[in-house]
């Protein structure tokens, strides 16, 4: 049947579409949080969840059994205890956060307000680029300089062997991962706090001028305390990228699933963690295995649930900056 | 010390001079700070040219390499299986690979992004279900790859969807394909695709609308032939920024592109075959060319690492002239 011109849509029409185009987004959010949940649940219901979060035998170890239990698992095979894991995670995260928060907010403060014209012209895209270099090339480059460097370097032949036993150490380890993931992470919250740096009216800071403060007075009492949240928000979504940052961690974090005792002294910062994304990552070659299936679902649930409850964080961090009428 | 640029007022000027410092306050030399300050001064300028050192170390020393060991040949011959590292052969799949799986993942979230955004600044009613969206974008921009990836692999494993990916012999469904990698991979693209279609919506003045209105035109004959011509530049930027990101994914391509060497067709059906197959992309072939994967050719990483470097500093500079151009023009 010929039809005829096609008809405009009318207002009524577009919004129904749009607005069903746009619900596909949120359909996105409750299916990944679904289907993760779903997969996960055998390895956390066999586990018991406190359990299986607690510590407990070699990770490695029990990953490695789960891949001989066959199509059709029982309970037991799903023996899991991911606290090495998580500590890597925490102990990674963590460090690189508060380092990078503190070297994030003065190089902030550099760009705002004590940078030369020109070689702010040079920093401000240098930020944007480290922001944009590809994880796997931060990897490559620790693996095979920074690794080499401090395997070679820093850590003595006495320490290799007063260790061998128990972990090799190559490297790859605890410092290397730690300097990486700040690197990674630092440019973002750079991003975030010179943000709302600028977003501070300049009448606040040139009243502190007024009163006599100079210019880091001014800047420090006046906008980086205003700023204070955005701080927060920064730290928060840098703790949530590098919480995911998989990759680049599985290639110099030394990929063991061992958790460092600080009693170890200085050992300590050499000795190979992995954590929880790149546990992933390296385990989804043996996922037909559905014991290591549901595991690894497991810790992307893990990671889902702190990254969604990161992502409100960073909103309910910043709502105190949009209360005073600044946008962020 | 910062050079003494004209003093904006609040009332001419822009509240935040974008890029412009606040003029120092006369007789603020640091010479009459206290010990404490000019410490702290130091550390910001420190702080400031350790950003500087640390880009330039990368840029410079992935230059070196890739310029030592990237040639022609490699950049145009298939990756080989093989043991020694001068029998693997060049980067043209994951080349290709990349493309592929960049055009992909721009194609599906660019007009996803840009509707969503439409809809929540022109529609947005009921405003609670807007308010959702929002956070839900939010929410994804916040995911981990890894985790949007192993999700990726739990929709492409069902069995409904078996005929978008590799399936094994036995019947299982493989769930990895360009398809769903491209897939996924616009998952990671469409916060940004979205947060530049939506800025570029705000900052059209509301007479723009109201005109359009005036003269008896419907809403959405007003986004299609006022609106959308105009945030264009926005959305090219969008685009841009989504490629750097998928370009430099990895978790996604290893875990749902299989991050084979060559390119392996699923079926005979020329297009359709190549992506329901699978393959590898620039980042994966370094993953698994370094140390850490198998491959273990760290100058077939470095020379692959070098292009991957080279397409995002091309993007990046790609969303600096588009921006730059916006701002002339206004």
């Amino acid at each position: 049947m010929p039809r005829g011109p096609r008809q405009p849509w009318t207002d009524r029409q577009a919004a129904w579409r749009l607005g069903a185009v746009a619900c596909l987004v949120l359909l996105v959010i409750v299916l990944m949080v679904g289907f993760v949940a779903v997969r996960a649940w055998p390895a956390l219901q066999a586990n018991g969840f406190v359990h299986w979060l607690g510590p407990g035998g070699d990770v490695d170890r029990q990953l490695g059994d789960m891949i001989k239990t066959g199509q059709d698992p029982p309970d037991a095979a799903y023996h899991l205890r991911a606290w090495p894991l998580i500590y890597g995670t925490l102990l990674t995260t963590g460090v690189s956060v508060v380092v990078g928060l503190a070297f994030s907010v003065f190089s902030a403060i550099f760009i705002v307000e004590f940078a030369p014209d020109r070689l702010r012209g040079a920093v401000v895209p240098a930020v944007r680029l480290l922001a944009a270099v590809p994880s796997v090339i931060y990897g490559l480059i620790g693996i095979l300089v920074l690794a080499p460097f401090v395997g070679n370097h820093l850590i003595s032949l006495d320490r290799k062997a007063s260790v061998q036993n128990v972990v090799q150490l190559d490297g790859t380890g605890v410092l290397v991962a730690i300097v990486v993931l700040t690197v990674m992470i630092t440019p973002i919250m750079i991003a975030i706090v010179v943000d709302a740096l600028r977003a501070i009216p300049p009448a606040w800071t040139e009243g502190a001028s007024a009163l006599g403060a100079n210019r880091w007075e001014a800047m420090w009492t006046v906008s980086v305390r205003a700023a204070r949240p955005a701080i927060v928000a920064a730290a928060v979504l840098a703790c949530a990228r590098a919480l995911g940052e998989a990759v680049a961690l599985s290639m110099i974090s030394g990929s063991r699933g061992f958790s460092p005792n600080p009693a170890d002294g200085i050992t300590y910062i050499f000795e190979p963690i992995r954590p929880l994304a790149a546990s992933m990552v390296e385990n989804v070659d043996a996922i037909n295995a559905p014991a290591v299936k549901s595991s690894v679902y497991a810790f992307a649930l893990l990671l889902l649930l702190s990254s969604l409850a990161l992502s409100v964080g960073g909103y309910v961090a910043k709502l105190p900056m949009r209360r005073q009428g600044l946008r962020i | 010390m910062a050079t003494a640029t004209t003093p904006t007022t609040s009332f001419e000027a822009p509240l935040v001079e974008p890029f412009g410092p606040r003029p120092a306050p006369r007789g603020d030399r640091l010479r009459s700070w206290r010990w404490r300050h000019r410490l702290a001064f130091l550390v910001c300028w420190a702080c400031g040219l350790a950003l500087c050192g640390v880009t330039a170390a990368i840029v410079i020393y992935m230059g070196v390499r890739g310029i030592q060991y990237l040639n022609l040949d490699l950049l145009f011959s298939r990756p080989q299986p093989g043991l020694a590292q001068h029998t693997t052969g060049g980067i043209l799949d994951p080349i290709a690979g990349t493309v592929m799986l960049t055009i992909i993942g721009i194609v599906i979230a660019v007009p996803l992004g840009v509707t969503t955004a439409v809809w929540l600044v022109e529609y947005g009613r009921p405003a609670p279900l807007a308010r959702a969206v929002e956070s839900a974008i939010e929410m994804i921009a916040g995911t981990p790859d890894i985790v949007i990836a192993i999700f990726g692999l739990a929709i492409f494993q069902l069995p409904i969807l078996a005929p978008l990916s590799f399936t094994a012999s036995g019947g299982g469904v493989f769930g990895r394909s360009f398809l769903a990698a491209g897939a996924m991979m616009s998952l990671i693209a469409l916060p940004l695709a979205f947060g530049a279609a939506r800025e570029g919506l705000m900052a059209i003045p509301s007479h723009m609308r109201e005109a359009s209105w005036a003269l008896g035109k419907t809403r959405i004959c007003t986004i299609r032939t006022i609106l959308l011509p105009q945030i264009r530049a926005n959305v090219a930027t969008g685009a841009a920024l989504g490629m750097g990101r998928i370009v430099g994914d990895t978790a996604v391509v290893v875990v749902l592109l299989g991050a084979t060497l060559q390119i392996e067709a699923q079926g005979d059906v020329p297009v359709l075959g190549t992506l329901r197959g699978t393959g590898s992309t620039l980042t994966s072939y370094v993953y698994n060319a370094s140390p850490a994967g198998e491959g273990n050719a760290p100058q077939k990483a470095y020379a692959a690492a070098f292009v991957l470097l080279m397409i995002v500093l091309v993007l990046n500079l790609v969303v600096d002239l588009v921006g730059r151009g916006r701002k002339e023009r206004r």
